[in-house]
């Protein structure tokens, strides 16, 4: 079905002014915009984007002026705890079969506790693989996994990249007053 | 019917017969530069071979591949939900315009019905996608013609779009906000997704526009470097069959979101009567580059009445899509109160269970900012597709770069080549 002609715009692209051809004048007005803009985003102004990051950080202003939201934001993983301390993942597999970069590594065991079956004896991330998809919590079932507000995500070789529990229950730790369960 | 591999009608594309190279005899002293694939102006990875007479182009040759990476084959090993962490690569300048094309492919394979909530949401991201991939085109087209200034103009406002993403799906850039029959999650505040995208639309975004327009596309300088380069006419661009504002700047009225329209560009979107968004196609007739960039601003100002008209009417109700179907995720309240949700969760994830597709295929497209954009899925029944293909607007279009750049300078390549905006992630695929 073509086009009605009154839902077409017709964009005819009117010749140059002679201020705009001469270009002399244009470049005072153009010089005026850019003050414009200078002016207005002077000192971290209105029309500024930069965040002076370290000191100043996302996380430090209003969500509608360009700050983080931390309930949803897709950063570092965590491992929760249950209420006894204990890692609460119960080692079913499905974020690693979620897991769209297949980053996630899950060795099983028997558990040693009477609530579950299983929990995982190892629980890999590789970090580096990971492409912060959120996949992984959605799959979840009984929320165990989960990604923090983190986001300084450093380190100096590959190996430290992999985080294993104990690193991830300790993101836990560290995360819990930012983010609650 | 029999296949043949000659076409009953052939059309005569070869580029050998252009004007410029039956008027220029070779007199040996023509040369070869290569452009790209490492070149700040290609944007990504591409390369152009161009044969060159003195400064003239006599003859252009695209290279694909550089950018290769197996995405469609992907689609044969992931779930209906896990490729649009893929499909948001391809187009990695507007990416939820890619995840909403696929979830409507995957949903036209499945027969799922959106709810009304989700159709309009899922029209402001697209439409905000659309802007994304608009700015930046517009700006970079700037910078490659040595407007440094119109370019971070341009940039700036994407910054806001990547903070409403951030808000609404938790990541910036590749968002991965859909998923089969609804979205990753639902807005976690509406008020204030309302407050941010019309802020953005009403006050950011119209001045950046102004200062975009009065810096760039009235620019002597810029309109001298792109008036009458590249001219596709109307004829030329359906034979090649461009897309987008690329086919819109020759005079082709199509658009997707009025010829096959979908989400909330269709009439009746909510079940009662509802019409359909409002908006103008822009439609210019010169078919040059400076025609391209000005059907992309005009597209932008669409994109906001578009967005304006939807953002106080958002419906309320469910996001997802839950339904006895078994094809969609349940919400995770079902998952931890209920057993059918908690079995249907488990089904869809696990390996040996996973999605019952219909045995099909389907072809759901379209618009994106570059053009059209197609997926065309092969269900066999099983979890995964037996085939996903993609028609990228960016490979088709890039095809014609060389009828277009032939005859023309070597800095025209550049504004050519920025005017048909190539996302090499899609391009090659």
């Amino acid at each position: 079905m073509p086009i009605a002609d009154e839902d077409i715009l017709i964009i005819d692209t009117p010749g140059l002014t002679l201020a705009e051809s001469v270009y002399l004048p244009e470049i005072v007005r153009g010089l005026g915009t850019t003050l414009r803009h200078m002016v207005t985003s002077w000192g971290q102004g209105k029309t500024s984007r930069t965040i002076q990051y370290p000191e100043q950080r996302r996380e430090h202003y209003d969500v509608e002026k360009g700050g983080q939201f931390d309930d949803n934001f897709r950063g570092v993983h965590r491992l929760n705890r249950d209420d006894a301390g204990r890692v609460k993942c119960v080692a079913c597999m499905m974020c690693p079969t979620i897991c769209p970069a297949n980053c996630i590594h899950i060795v099983a065991q028997e558990s040693p506790w009477d609530d579950r079956e299983k929990y995982p004896q190892q629980f890999e991330i590789d970090e580096l693989r990971c492409i912060f998809c959120g996949m992984c919590e959605e799959a979840c079932p009984v929320d165990a996994i989960e990604l923090t507000p983190e986001y300084d995500l450093v380190g100096l070789t590959r190996n430290e990249m992999i985080f294993d529990k104990e690193k991830l229950l300790s993101i836990y730790d560290a995360t819990i007053e930012r983010k609650p369960m | 019917m029999t296949y043949t591999l000659k076409p009953a009608d052939p059309y005569d594309l070869t580029i050998e017969d252009t004007s410029y190279l039956s008027e220029h005899v070779d007199t040996g002293d023509r040369w070869v530069l290569n452009f790209g694939p490492q070149h700040p102006a290609t944007h990504t990875t591409l390369r152009l071979v161009l044969e060159l007479d003195g400064e003239r182009v006599a003859r252009v040759t695209p290279h694909i591949g550089y950018l290769h990476s197996g995405f469609e084959k992907l689609g044969e090993t992931m779930d209906y939900n896990q490729y649009v962490t893929i499909v948001s690569r391809m187009d990695y300048l507007g990416p939820i315009l890619s995840d909403v094309c696929w979830h409507l492919a995957v949903e036209k394979l499945f027969g799922i019905d959106l709810t009304p909530r989700c159709k309009v949401l899922r029209t402001i991201m697209s439409e905000l996608a659309r802007i994304q991939n608009h700015l930046l085109c517009v700006g970079a087209a700037a910078l490659d013609l040595g407007a440094f200034t119109g370019f971070l103009y341009a940039f700036n406002p994407r910054e806001k779009i990547h903070d409403i993403c951030d808000f609404v799906s938790g990541q910036r850039f590749h968002s991965d906000w859909t998923r089969v029959g609804g979205a990753m999650a639902d807005l976690p505040d509406e008020a204030v997704f309302k407050r941010m995208v019309s802020d953005f639309v009403n006050d950011d975004l119209p001045r950046a526009l102004d200062d975009m327009e009065k810096l760039v596309l009235r620019n002597r300088i810029f309109l001298d470097r792109t008036m009458g380069i590249g001219v596709m006419s109307k004829d030329e661009a359906i034979e090649w069959s461009l897309s987008g504002p690329l086919a819109r700047a020759s005079g082709v009225r199509r658009d997707l979101r009025k010829d096959e329209p979908y989400l909330c560009f269709a009439d009746n979107w909510d079940g009662q009567g509802a019409s359909a968004v409002e908006f103008k196609v822009p439609v210019a007739s010169a078919g040059d580059v400076y025609s391209r960039f000005c059907v992309r601003v005009a597209e932008i100002r669409e994109s906001i009445k578009i967005i304006n008209q939807l953002i106080d009417n958002i419906p309320g109700g469910p996001i997802d899509m839950f339904s006895d179907g078994k094809q969609v995720k349940p919400p995770k309240a079902e998952v931890y109160g209920s057993i059918e949700g908690l079995i249907q969760h488990f089904e869809l994830i696990m390996s040996n269970r996973g999605w019952t597709a219909p045995v099909g295929e389907v072809y759901g497209c379209n618009e994106s900012a570059n053009g059209e954009l197609g997926y065309y899925i092969v269900g066999d029944g099983k979890a995964r597709p037996w085939r996903v293909a993609t028609r990228p607007p960016s490979f088709i279009n890039y095809q014609a770069m060389a009828k277009m750049t032939e005859g023309h300078l070597l800095s025209d390549v550049v504004a050519i080549l920025g005017s048909i905006n190539i996302v090499a992630g899609e391009l090659d695929r």
